[in-house]
């Protein structure tokens, strides 16, 4: 990428690279009474996914006639951060639930399930910065999981900037004490972005530099999301 | 994708389409242009800061509470801005009475976002007692009448109540806080001006009207700080964006909000 990220003395917190994601592991078919599911971790954090559906919609004057309604949950641990949060969702909770609808919507073949409902359940069990993302590459492994037709698979991670550097996946003290995030969800295939936000402050080159930063991430992810898919049917190697 | 859509959006999806292709939309409007945007502040006394803003027919009423209260933990110096939006039921036969659904969630957290990132206020300077006592400022947004782009609406009647807004002056007797008769400006620093860009088809349309957020693919909320730097992006919607739509979205914002923010500095 540029070259004048080049690194002289400046570590990350954890040693990373600035464009380096932290450790990520994706395991599909955790939740035996989830028609899909997935398990990632994605540094520190752990997250749990269940998709439900597609099935009949309830309440019933919220189906839609022409196409199945996603229906997403974020919601985190009463211990999963310092110190105990209550179990009550909170505002944040339900923005990130709706983000991620968005962020998962285009990827979805709904208009083959009117009147149904998918349901998407993320719990989030130990958060280390970066839980919307990291829900939202578990969430779309456990929809494939499901059999749930798709366009493409949704992978998210965040940009980020510290000291006034840009970096790639924040971590949890990254993300507090840094000047910026931008998280990110993205569809190889199609090229599109389906979850944009960002806080703090960066200038309009900056900016468009951490998207495709976040999008290169993205790709990386996408690659996990297909092994641990192809590793739970017991595909070894794709055929050319 | 149009089998996403209901009939009657899917009609109205075509006429707004179909419209978009001369250049104009429903209204008449450009596709950078606003709708007339008035400003009035202070026009509830028992607020420290109130602003009504009308952007076309969308009414947004700000009521600023500032109050005392204990900081949070980890920053025991600094005071507090807390936003919360509601969608009264008088604004829209949409909005019904309840708790906040998480429309009005979002619409609170991006103007939120957008004044806690580009610092509005000095936050340090809103520290009565470190660790006790520190102001509380509370920004409320109350939708009047939903005619669409409720965030950029929002955002404006968020500053404007914020640059009026006086806080009362405590003294500090014996470590304890005394409110005294006197009252001084809130100082807001920076102009966080959110502008909203919706993507319909392949046209992308700023301040889009309720109709046109009706049938959108995708929509973009760039907030651009006095100095043109990025503060908050949001993007909602069922659409994805490319990473060229996404930068040419920035750049109309970027271009279109020094425009808005001259809106706030001439309204008094």
């Amino acid at each position: 990428m540029s070259p004048r990220k080049k690194k002289t003395k400046w570590e990350r917190i954890d040693g990373r690279e600035w464009n380096e994601l932290r450790p990520i592991r994706i395991e599909s078919g955790v939740l035996p009474n989830a028609d899909g599911s997935a398990y990632i971790e994605m540094g520190r954090n752990k997250i749990i996914a269940g998709v439900f559906g597609p099935k009949e919609m309830h309440p019933k004057h919220l189906a839609k006639p022409h196409m199945a309604v996603l229906r997403c949950r974020y919601h985190m641990a009463p211990f999963s951060v310092d110190p105990r949060r209550s179990p009550a969702p909170s505002r944040r909770d339900n923005e990130i639930s709706m983000v991620m609808r968005y962020a998962l919507e285009p990827a979805i073949f709904l208009e083959r399930y009117p009147r149904s409902s998918i349901d998407v359940y993320t719990e989030v069990l130990q958060a280390d910065g970066g839980t919307r993302c990291a829900c939202i590459n578990a969430a779309t492994v456990a929809l494939v999981d499901a059999g749930i037709p798709m366009r493409d698979l949704v992978a998210a991670c965040a940009a980020g900037k510290i000291d006034g550097r840009l970096i790639l996946d924040l971590g949890d003290y990254e993300d507090k004490k840094g000047q910026a995030d931008v998280p990110l969800a993205y569809m190889p295939k199609l090229d599109k972005v389906t979850l944009l936000q960002m806080d703090g402050t960066l200038s309009t080159e900056e900016m468009e530099e951490c998207v495709g930063l976040a999008i290169e991430g993205c790709k990386q992810i996408y690659e996990m999301q297909r092994e641990a898919l192809k590793k739970k049917y017991g595909i070894e190697k794709e055929e050319p | 994708m149009s089998s996403r859509y209901g009939i009657i959006p899917r009609l109205k999806r075509k006429k707004i389409q179909e419209t978009l292709a001369t250049g104009k939309r429903m209204d008449g409007r450009g596709l950078g242009d606003y709708r007339e945007i008035s400003i009035r502040t202070g026009i509830i006394e028992k607020a420290e800061g109130s602003a009504e803003v009308y952007l076309g027919e969308t009414r947004v009423l700000v009521g600023i509470k500032i109050g005392v209260g204990a900081p949070f933990e980890d920053t025991p110096d600094e005071g507090v801005l807390v936003c919360n939006a509601e969608f009264v039921p008088v604004a829209s036969p949409a909005f019904e009475p309840g708790p906040p659904d998480e429309k009005s969630i979002e619409l609170a957290r991006v103007v939120d976002r957008g004044l806690r990132s580009a610092e509005v206020v000095d936050f340090s300077k809103l520290c009565i007692i470190p660790g006790k006592k520190v102001y509380v400022v509370h920004v409320d947004l109350y939708i009047l009448n939903h005619a669409g782009n409720l965030i950029d609406a929002s955002a404006v009647a968020a500053l404007a109540a914020l640059r009026g807004a006086m806080k009362p002056v405590y003294k500090i007797e014996d470590d304890e806080a005394v409110l005294t008769e006197k009252k001084e400006p809130l100082k807001v620093r920076k102009l966080p001006v959110a502008v909203t860009i919706a993507k319909i088809g392949e046209s992308f349309v700023v301040d889009p009207s309720a109709d046109e957020e009706e049938v959108m693919d995708a929509r973009l909320t760039v907030t651009v700080d006095d100095d043109g730097n990025i503060c908050t992006l949001q993007k909602s919607g069922s659409e994805g964006l490319t990473l060229d739509e996404i930068k040419k979205a920035i750049n109309i914002a970027v271009e279109k909000a020094p425009e808005i923010r001259a809106k706030i500095t001439g309204s008094e």
